[in-house]
C-alpha cells in the first residue's frame, strides 16, 4: 500500500497541469493517423531533458495512455485507425458511426479504456514481481506460437468470406517479407530502392485504410457535393452509455484479461491485444453474426484490451529493463535520462518518483475518459463535414502522417500504391484488416521462428513443442482453427436448409 | 613595364585579400541556420537518445549573449531508420548536402562492417564520409545469466570446445559490435558458436536474462544497469572499464580479443564538404560534447562518453577498416 502516500504528489499544481496537457495532447496525437503512441512518446523525450524526473515521467505516461485511446477516435469516425492497436476497434466502431451512433461508440471506447486501463495499472501496482517472472518465460518459441495464434484468427476478421480473409492475410504475410531481414542479413523482393527498408506497418495501415476511404468519398461526392454519408447522428446520454457499458461484463472481462496478459509478453503489443480480445468476444457471443455490423461489444472488448495492456507492459520494463511493448521501449529512454535504472532500486531508492509516476497513470486514465467524452460530444462536427472537404483533409493527414514516421518519401509512395490497390480489392470484397494483421504478424512469426531455429539447432521439434506455455498456446491455435471449421460448416448447413426451405 | 606588373600583381593581391576575407567571414558566420543531424536508427533507440543529449547545448550562448558552440544555432535530429542503418546512410551519401548543414551520426563498427559485407548495395564507406568528432564508446561485454554454470571466460570456452556448435550467444544484430566480438571470440578460442541476432540490444539482453541463449554479447552500459541479474565475464576492450573495475578484459582472461567491437558513436559529414566548414565543425563539435550539462546528462543515463577529435576518429576508422576487412572476408556478399 506504499503507493497511496505518493498520491498527493500527482496533485501538485505543476504535475496536475502536465498531466492534463499530456492527456489532451495525447488524445489529439492519437487521433492523428501516423502518430502512433510510440512516435508520440519518442517525440516528447527531448522535452523532458529540462524537467523534473517525476514531471517528465508523468507527461510520458499520460501521453502513452491517452494516445492508445485517442487512436480510436479517427477509427470510429472515419474508419482510419490512429495506430495498429485500434484496428480491432473500428470493425464495429465505424459501422456504429455509419448508423448515426458515433457518440455512443466513442462513449463505449473511452469508458472501456478507463476500466481496462485502471485494472491494468492495479495489476502493475500489486503483482509486479510475479508478472515480471512470467514475462521472462516468453522466448522465441512462445512468441512464435502466439503469432501463429494471431494468424489463425485473421481470416475470420474480414466480416465477409473466410476465403477472401485467408487470401488477404496471405498477401499480408508476404508483404511482411519484403526488405532487409535482420536475422538472415539478406534483402528480399527489393526491386526498387523504395522497398529497401521494407513495408512499414504504419505506412501500410494508413494506406490500406485511408486511401480507399478517400477514393470512395471522392467517388460518391461527384453528383451531390457534401451529401451526408452518415445516418442522422443520434445523441446519446453519457449516463446511459455508462450503465450499458458496465453491464457488458463478458466483453469487458475478456478485453481486460487478454490485454493484461498480452501486455506482460515482451514484444507482442497492443494490436494483438485488441485483435485477440475482439475475436474471443465474438466467438463467445451468443450471436457472433452481429459483429462487424455495429455491435458495441466489439468496441468494448478491443478498447478495454488495448488500454489494459498499458500497465502490465510497464512491469517487465520497470523491474527488468525489458519493455513489454514498442512504446514501453521508448519509455525506457525516458527513465534512463532521469537516472532511473530499471530494477529493484526503482521501487525503493527512487520510490517517490516511481510511485508518483504509477499513480499518475491511474489519475491519467480518469482524465483521459473525461476529455474523451468531451471529444465525443463534438464528434457530430466530423460527421457533418462535406465529403470533398473530408477527402482532402484525410489525404493531407495520410501523407503527413506517413512521412513523419521515418521521414521517408518511400513510405509515402508505398502507402499510396498499397492504398490504391486496396481500393480495387475492396470493391471485390476484400477487407484491409486481415492484410495489415498479416503484415504485423508475419514479421513477428518469421523473426521468432528464425531465432528459435538458431537457438534450437538439432532439437527444433522439442524446442518448439515442449514447455507449458508452448503447449497452452498450441492448444489455443488448434481450438481456434477447429472453431472456425465448425462455425463455417454450421453456416453452410444453415444456408442449405434455408435454401431448401 | 615594372609599374604595370606591379599594378597587376597589386590588383590580384587586393582581389585575393578580398576573397579570403569573404571566405573567412562566411566561415565565421557558419552556421547561420540550424544544422540537421541524421540518425540512421529509430527515435527512442540508444543512438537517437544519445544524439539528442550530446547536441542539446548546440545553441548555447554565454552570459553576454555570445554564441559558445555553433553560432547559437540548434541541431535538429532527423531519424531515417531501416535495414540496420543502411537506408539512412545510403541516402546520406547519395543525396545529403555537402554544405555542412546536413550531418549524420555514425556507428562504428556497424557502417564500416556493412560497407565490407555488402559492397554492391551499400553506397557508403570510409572514403566518401568525413568524420567530425566522436562522442561515445560502448564496449561489448560477455554476459551470462546469474544462474548460469559459467563463471569465467574459460568455462564458456571449455563448454564451446566440448560441444561444437552448441553454445548460443545473443547480440543486437548482424555486423554490429556484438557480432564482431562473437566472431573474434570464435577465432581467438578456436571454437564454433551460434550467434543469434535478437533485433536490438535490449532484446538480446532479454534472451540472456530469460535463459533463451546460454550467453550473449551486449553493451557494457546496458549490462551494467542489469548487473545484479547477470554475470559479466569479460570486456572486449584494451583496458578495464571504470564502471566495472572487477571485470577482466578478454586479453587478461587469456583470449586474443581486442577493442575492435567497441561501439563508437559520433558525427560525420559527406565527402565534398568545404575544408573550412569541416574545420569549424571539427573545432566546435567536440567542445560541445564536453559541455558540463551534456556530460552530466550522459552520466545520469549511464551512457559511457569518449570524446575524440577529427584526426583521432580518422585514425580509428582506418584501423577498423583494415582489421574488419580481414575478419569479415568470408562473409562478403557482393
Amino acid at each position: 500500500m506504499e503507493f497511496i502516500q505518493y498520491f498527493a504528489e500527482v496533485f501538485t499544481p505543476v504535475n496536475l497541469l502536465i498531466l492534463v496537457f499530456g492527456t489532451i495532447g495525447g488524445l489529439l496525437l492519437g487521433a492523428t493517423p501516423g502518430l502512433s503512441p510510440t512516435m508520440a512518446v519518442a517525440l516528447l523525450i527531448p522535452f523532458t531533458f529540462q524537467m523534473e524526473p517525476a514531471a517528465s515521467l508523468i507527461m510520458l505516461g499520460a501521453v502513452y495512455t491517452s494516445t492508445v485511446a485517442g487512436g480510436a477516435v479517427s477509427g470510429i469516425l472515419v474508419n482510419i485507425p490512429g495506430a495498429p492497436a485500434n484496428i480491432a476497434t473500428i470493425m464495429d466502431g465505424h459501422p456504429m458511426a455509419n448508423q448515426g451512433r458515433a457518440t455512443e461508440a466513442l462513449h463505449y471506447c473511452f469508458i472501456s479504456s478507463l476500466i481496462g486501463g485502471v485494472i491494468g495499472v492495479v495489476l502493475l501496482i500489486f503483482f509486479t514481481p510475479m508478472l515480471a517472472q512470467l514475462a521472462l518465460r516468453f522466448g522465441p518459441a512462445e512468441l512464435f506460437w502466439i503469432s501463429i495464434f494471431g494468424i489463425t484468427i485473421i481470416a475470420s476478421l474480414g466480416g465477409g468470406s473466410i476465403l477472401k480473409g485467408l487470401i488477404a492475410g496471405g498477401v499480408g504475410l508476404w508483404l511482411s517479407t519484403i526488405g532487409y531481414n535482420p536475422v538472415l542479413g539478406e534483402e528480399r523482393f527489393v526491386f526498387t530502392e523504395h522497398l529497401a527498408g521494407g513495408i512499414h506497418v504504419i505506412a501500410a495501415l494508413i494506406g490500406l485504410f485511408a486511401i480507399p476511404q478517400v477514393l470512395s468519398l471522392v467517388a460518391s461526392s461527384g453528383s451531390s457535393l457534401g451529401k451526408a454519408k452518415y445516418a442522422e447522428l443520434r445523441s446519446h446520454s453519457v449516463v446511459k452509455s455508462f450503465v450499458y457499458n458496465v453491464r457488458r461484463i463478458k466483453a469487458l472481462t475478456i478485453g481486460t484479461v487478454v490485454g493484461s496478459i498480452v501486455g506482460v509478453i515482451p514484444g507482442a503489443g497492443g494490436q494483438i491485444a485488441g485483435l485477440v480480445a475482439y475475436d474471443q468476444t465474438k466467438k463467445m457471443s451468443k450471436d457472433p453474426s452481429r459483429f462487424g455490423k455495429g455491435e458495441p461489444d466489439g468496441v468494448i472488448a478491443a478498447e478495454s484490451a488495448n488500454n489494459a495492456m498499458v500497465g502490465p507492459s510497464l512491469v517487465p520494463l520497470l523491474t527488468l529493463g525489458i519493455p513489454g511493448s514498442p512504446t514501453a521501449a521508448v519509455l525506457l529512454g525516458g527513465l534512463l535520462i532521469n537516472g532511473l535504472f530499471p530494477g529493484p532500486d526503482l521501487f525503493t531508492v527512487h520510490g517517490a518518483v516511481t510511485w508518483t509516476f504509477i499513480n499518475s497513470l491511474l489519475v491519467g486514465q480518469v482524465l483521459m475518459m473525461v476529455f474523451g467524452l468531451m471529444i465525443a460530444r463534438y464528434s457530430v462536427f466530423v460527421t457533418r463535414i462535406p465529403n470533398h472537404v473530408m477527402a482532402a483533409a484525410v489525404i493531407v493527414l495520410a501523407i503527413f502522417g506517413t512521412y513523419s514516421v521515418q521521414n521517408s518519401i518511400s513510405d509515402v509512395i508505398v502507402m499510396l500504391v498499397l492504398g490504391t490497390l486496396m481500393y480495387f480489392a475492396a470493391r471485390v470484397g476484400f477487407s484491409a484488416a486481415p492484410l495489415v494483421l498479416g503484415l504485423i504478424l508475419g514479421q513477428l512469426t518469421e523473426t521468432n521462428f528464425l531465432q528459435g531455429r538458431l537457438i534450437a539447432g538439432d532439437d527444433a521439434w522439442s524446442y518448439f513443442l515442449d514447455g507449458p506455455i508452448n503447449k497452452i498456446v498450441i492448444g489455443l491455435c488448434v481450438l481456434s482453427i477447429a472453431y472456425s471449421i465448425f462455425n463455417e460448416r454450421k453456416q453452410i448447413l444453415r444456408r442449405r436448409r434455408e435454401a431448401a426451405a | 613595364m615594372t609599374s604595370i606588373t606591379s599594378r597587376i600583381s597589386k590588383a590580384a593581391l587586393t582581389a585575393a585579400v578580398a576573397l579570403s576575407t569573404a571566405a573567412t567571414a562566411a566561415v565565421a558566420q557558419f552556421p547561420e541556420r540550424p544544422i540537421t543531424l541524421m540518425v540512421a536508427y529509430g527515435a527512442g533507440g540508444a543512438t537517437d537518445f544519445q544524439a539528442r543529449i550530446v547536441t542539446m547545448m548546440a545553441a548555447k550562448e554565454d552570459k553576454k549573449g555570445n554564441p559558445v558552440y555553433l553560432n547559437g544555432q540548434p541541431v535538429v535530429i532527423l531519424n531515417r531508420p531501416g535495414a540496420g542503418g543502411q537506408v539512412g546512410w545510403n541516402r546520406f551519401v547519395q543525396r545529403g548536402k555537402t554544405d555542412g548543414y546536413e550531418l549524420a551520426a555514425y556507428n562504428v563498427p556497424h557502417f564500416i562492417a556493412q560497407s565490407i559485407v555488402f559492397p554492391g548495395k551499400v553506397k557508403y564507406n570510409i572514403d566518401n564520409l568525413e568524420p567530425i568528432a566522436n562522442w561515445g564508446a560502448d564496449p561489448a561485454v560477455l554476459i551470462v545469466n546469474k544462474d548460469s554454470p559459467f563463471n569465467s571466460v574459460k568455462d564458456v570456452v571449455d563448454y564451446a570446445k566440448a560441444n561444437p556448435g552448441k553454445l548460443t550467444l545473443s547480440g543486437a544484430g548482424l555486423y554490429v559490435g556484438h557480432h564482431i566480438a562473437n566472431l573474434q571470440f570464435d577465432k581467438a578460442a578456436g571454437v564454433e558458436t551460434k550467434y543469434v541476432p535478437a533485433g536490438g540490444g535490449v532484446k538480446a539482453l532479454q534472451f540472456v536474462l530469460g535463459g533463451q541463449t546460454m550467453a550473449g554479447f551486449n553493451n557494457l552500459s546496458d549490462a551494467y544497469r542489469s548487473r545484479d541479474r547477470l554475470k559479466i565475464l569479460a570486456v572486449a576492450d584494451l583496458q578495464r572499464n571504470d564502471f566495472l573495475p572487477d571485470v577482466p578484459t578478454f586479453k587478461e582472461a587469456g583470449l586474443d580479443v581486442d577493442d575492435s567491437s567497441v561501439n563508437f558513436r559520433g558525427v560525420m559529414a559527406r565527402k565534398g564538404t568545404p575544408d573550412d566548414v569541416i574545420a569549424v565543425l571539427a573545432d566546435k563539435v567536440p567542445a560541445m560534447f564536453k559541455d558540463k550539462k551534456v556530460i552530466g546528462k550522459m552520466k545520469e543515463g549511464g551512457s559511457p562518453m569518449r570524446v575524440m577529435t577529427r584526426s583521432e576518429v580518422q585514425a580509428m576508422w582506418k584501423e577498423r577498416q583494415d582489421y574488419l576487412g580481414e575478419l569479415l572476408k568470408e562473409l562478403r556478399k557482393p
